[in-house]
């Protein structure tokens, strides 16, 4: 048996058929959601994807926030189930405030797309079981607006309470305060970044390198072996 | 103002119209009358305008063009020719590719960014409306000196454009040119290719046929933006009392588009539309007009009903906004609800503005009176064509004369090795990854190879491994000094790096920019490039599947160079067998491919060196453009080769520089016996590439390119950190990336 992870499209949304991809490549069973539609059919995890919904005009990820969808993912995810933002998905965390902070333009103000070496910082999160804390890892980053903040308070409790889950090594990318690059919520059922694992999933493309298999095949384990 | 009508026009022969304000000359403006029998409506006379102007018409051009339908090679691959807003290919497996490399010169001068975000949007949405889901896009980019200062504010503002517009978009980037020369200084080019993949059965054609079929208009709102973006109109000649200076320049909304494009992709999912047609140059009046044409010939439009972005636009400026974001398409009356419910689905507008009619006149009324009754092939396809003079420039001959193969060399290792370097940093010849890594090159899932490989490389079918490639190339430094070869070296070296790759080349796209038609010098440049397109096509055996043709480029009296930019698309079986360019194995030996002779006419040496262009380029041989073709794409099916890399501009140094780079490896190259160190690394002989190959499979790879009469000579070892070329010189890899890496961004960033 497998389990079924929801792929969420916002108008603008691009990154969802890789999505389904990765999800399928890793053993589980890719379910297209729809941004109208509250009803998640009985998917044991979600993933937001990257892209530009609603075209970022007002600010990243902050209509798709307001989607049918999310209601029902921001209660479940409440609930517990494993959710993961991806690039523009982790813009729309924290527009629900699943997670802390906020993204900004990247301080160069460029698109900048290009593989990043990555550390797993956490290791214990739905997402991330796969890793090894300390663990290196190389996938691609794309985004204009990649640049995390968020107030010293937070950066504090996100450290001490060991929730920033990737920090970027070998030159930060975007200006992100402490060089982080995906955090979780408390539960460690919500992980958003920046970066692609759903672009690092088969050694014929992309980048060439799988290191962002893991991430699909620790919800897998979660969810089916645990 | 009254409304111009029909009627009206039949009562009022002698009202004076801005027809010579709208780009028309006298004797076309004659020649509506003659085909109309009246004098035509303030409406026609837009329509006409617009589609007789260079842009839409191709009437300087289109003698010259015949020849790449006259002179096609047989080929079973073609299933779609030029004419259709892309050319199809059959890939195998039942899939079918297209792509179509277009222009967006003049407005991306103006406007850099939307300049050139529109011109990703309107080749994109070509490829969309053949049927095909868009997978890649290229940008072939040519900029003024580097260090110019306009140039500082040209690129950036293009290269945002580009990817603000196309990652937007979620289409991979993954080629193209970066290009400096003083000669684009107020005429950059800006070029832009999309290829698309679908199945055999989906393949849509822009034509209205069926009495009774709904014309139905959708995607964005119809604004006052890029009104006379094909012609030289401005918007106030029609009415004074509106706002003036409105932009020539299109304004896009790649949000939009994405919409435009998934909805689009559903619609033909369940087979809804019978015809289609985007709206890019001429906007309604070309999509209009052009449907029409290729259908039955009649159509009814009420243009009243096309949802506009600013309510006091004119019926005239309705007609010749070219508004992005717009798709035209012929549906059965029982399948309009479905697809206004898919367009709803995706928030997109879509209004029935009309329908197929059994006559053969394009009718337009607005609010029930009619201010449009053409024949529409008089419109779209049956425009002037002009015989421009042409000859062949009297400075030509002393350009030749020229020799660059008499420039001074280096005369001490010391200085070889100053003057690699030297070419190896400057801008031209520089890694773009500054500019490339703003495009996103990773969404899709699919890319195989992107740049800085010699070609784009994608995955067409995830079962099978099916992929295409892709490479676009001109040169027009060697086209200046001999536009028939120029023509052709682009041809050769596009073709060259697909087959470097291991993909097999099945037909190609061209963009022949240029200067003015009316300069018999340029009109000579442009016959010769074409007419050396179209034979080297022939001779290549790869079908030139449709274009675009820019003109015009130039300012005052002085034109770019001829600049034909080839676009070369090629099938790989199983691109788990794809080509990289990297050196990433030490050991493995390093093999010349083709013959190198002393030719430095128009090479990245003579420019940066001594800034120096004349003489002769390269020579042609595409007999063995064709043989070295077989054999790298034998070597990559059968796994002889690691690693493949075309040589061009900047000769074999640059290859290898690169490839070490890529790679992170170094090399260590002895000259042959028989060459001068100078030449062995300068020279941009045509028809070699450099390979390397592991010692396992030496032998069966000389005895192939033995058997079949190419001359591989071998020349090194991957090896080290260093760039050692034995007895002259060495550069450490850090030092040589360095040289290479930091030139753009110390310009640009």
């Amino acid at each position: 048996m497998t389990a079924r992870v929801g792929v969420i499209t916002f108008p603008g949304t691009l990154d969802d058929r890789d999505t389904q991809r990765a999800v399928r490549i890793a053993g589980l069973d890719p379910v297209p959601l729809w941004h109208r539609d509250k009803d998640l059919k009985q998917v044991d995890a979600v993933v937001l994807p990257g892209g530009f919904s609603y075209g970022d005009y007002l600010r990243a990820g902050a209509i798709s926030r307001f989607s049918p969808v999310m209601e029902t993912v921001i209660e479940q995810a409440k609930g517990g189930m494993p959710v993961l933002g991806i690039c523009n998905g982790f813009q729309v965390l924290t527009e629900t405030h699943l997670l802390p902070g906020a993204m900004l333009r990247n301080n160069h103000l460029h698109f900048i797309c290009r593989e990043q070496k990555l550390r797993v910082e956490n290791a214990n999160t739905a997402w991330t079981s796969d890793y090894e804390a300390g663990q290196e890892i190389s996938i691609p980053l794309k985004n204009i607006d990649g640049r995390y903040v968020a107030d010293e308070h937070t950066l504090d409790e996100l450290e001490a309470e060991g929730r920033v889950v990737f920090r970027y090594l070998g030159g930060n990318p975007n200006g992100s305060l402490r060089d982080i690059a995906g955090i979780t919520n408390a539960a460690g059922n919500v992980v958003g970044l920046m970066p692609h694992p759903e672009h690092a999933v088969e050694p014929l493309v992309g980048t060439g390198r799988t290191d962002g298999l893991g991430f699909f095949t620790s919800l897998l384990k979660k969810l089916v072996n645990a | 103002m009254t409304l111009d009508t029909v009627k009206h026009a039949g009562e009022t022969p002698d009202t004076e119209q801005p027809w010579a304000e709208l780009g028309l000359k006298q004797d076309e403006y004659e020649r509506i009358r003659t085909i109309l029998g009246r004098r035509p409506t303030g409406a026609e006379l837009a329509m006409y305008s617009v589609m007789w102007s260079e842009h839409c018409s191709y009437k300087s051009s289109k003698v010259h063009l015949r020849q790449f339908g006259e002179k096609a090679p047989e080929n079973d691959a073609l299933l779609v020719g030029i004419g259709e807003n892309a050319g199809v290919v059959d890939v195998g497996q039942g899939y079918a590719v297209t792509f179509k490399v277009e222009s967006h010169n003049h407005p991306s001068y103006i406007e850099p960014y939307q300049g050139a975000a529109t011109g990703v949007g309107g080749i994109v949405r070509d490829i969309l409306a053949m049927g095909a889901r868009p997978v890649a896009v290229m940008d072939p980019l040519r900029f003024g000196a580097a260090d110019h200062p306009d140039t500082k504010r040209v690129l950036p503002g293009v290269v945002a454009g580009i990817g603000g517009y196309g990652n937007c978009l979620g289409l991979p980037n993954i080629g193209g040119e970066v290009v400096f020369d003083a000669c684009y200084q107020g005429n950059p080019l800006v070029n832009a290719l999309c290829v698309g993949v679908m199945k055999h059965e989906d393949i849509h054609l822009a034509k209205a046929s069926g009495t009774g079929n709904k014309v139905i208009l959708y995607g964005a709102r119809t604004g006052g933006d890029g009104i006379g973006g094909v012609s030289v109109l401005a918007s106030e000649t029609f009415d004074d009392s509106k706002p003036t200076k409105r932009p020539a320049v299109q304004v896009g909304d790649p949000f939009q588009e994405k919409l435009l494009i998934e909805c689009t992709l559903e619609i033909f999912r369940e087979d809804l539309v019978d015809g289609i047609q985007d709206l890019g140059g001429a906007g309604l009046s070309c999509a209009t007009s052009e449907l029409a044409s290729a259908g039955s010939g009649g159509m009814r439009v009420e243009l009243d009903r096309v949802p506009l972005r600013d309510a006091t636009l004119s019926p005239e400026e309705i007609l010749m906004s070219e508004s992005q974001e717009r798709m035209c398409a012929i549906v059965e009356p029982g399948k309009v609800d479905r697809f206004l419910e898919i367009c709803e689905k995706w928030d997109v507008i879509a209004t029935v503005i009309g329908e197929v009619t059994d006559g053969e006149r394009l009718e337009i009324f607005w609010h029930g009176e009619q201010i449009v009754d053409v024949p529409p092939r008089t419109v779209a396809h049956e425009g002037p064509v002009y015989e421009r003079p042409f000859a062949r420039p009297d400075w030509q001959d002393a350009l030749q004369a020229d020799d660059a193969n008499k420039l001074a060399r280096p005369e001490t290792a010391e200085e070889l090795r100053e003057q690699v370097l030297k070419v190896i940093s400057s801008p031209n010849q520089a890694s773009k990854s500054w500019i490339t890594d703003q495009y996103d090159r990773f969404v899709q899932g699919n890319t195989v190879l992107a740049q800085p490989e010699d070609s784009g490389m994608v995955r067409v079918d995830e079962d099978t491994n099916l992929g295409v490639a892709v490479a676009t190339d001109g040169n027009g430094r060697y086209a200046k000094l001999d536009p028939y070869a120029g023509a052709q070296l682009a041809l050769a070296e596009s073709y060259r790096n697909v087959a470097a790759s291991g993909a097999r080349p099945l037909a190609i796209s061209n963009c022949l920019n240029f200067g003015s038609p009316e300069d018999p010098a340029v009109m000579w440049q442009f016959a010769e490039a074409t007419r050396g397109l179209a034979d080297g096509c022939l001779e290549l055996g790869t079908p030139v599947t449709g274009g675009n043709v820019s003109l015009y480029n130039q300012t005052g009296e002085t034109a770019i160079h001829p600049t034909p930019v080839v676009a070369v698309l090629g099938v790989i079986d199983d691109v788990n067998r794809r080509t990289p360019i990297a050196f990433s194995d030490e050991g493995h030996l390093l093999y010349l491919l083709g013959d190198t002779k002393e030719e430095l006419g128009g090479s990245a040496w003579s420019q940066v060196v001594h800034d120096h262009l004349g003489g002769l380029p390269p020579a042609v041989d595409l007999g063995r453009e064709k043989l070295l073709a077989e054999i790298l794409i034998s070597a990559s099916r059968d796994g002889m080769v690691d690693a493949a890399h075309d040589l061009s501009d900047g000769g074999l140094i640059q290859a290898v520089a690169e490839s070490c780079l890529r790679g992170g490896k170094g090399a260590r190259i002895v000259t042959p016996d028989d060459t001068d160190p100078f030449v062995f690394l300068f020279s941009e002989s045509a028809g070699r590439a450099v390979v390397a190959v592991p010692r396992s499979e030496e032998l069966r790879f000389t005895d192939m390119c033995g058997a079949r009469g190419l001359p591989a000579t071998r020349i090194g070892v991957v090896d080290g950190e260093e760039i050692d070329i034995q007895g002259q010189f060495s550069i450490p890899l850090a030092e040589l990336r360095e040289a290479h890496e930091a030139t753009i961004p110390a310009l640009l960033a």
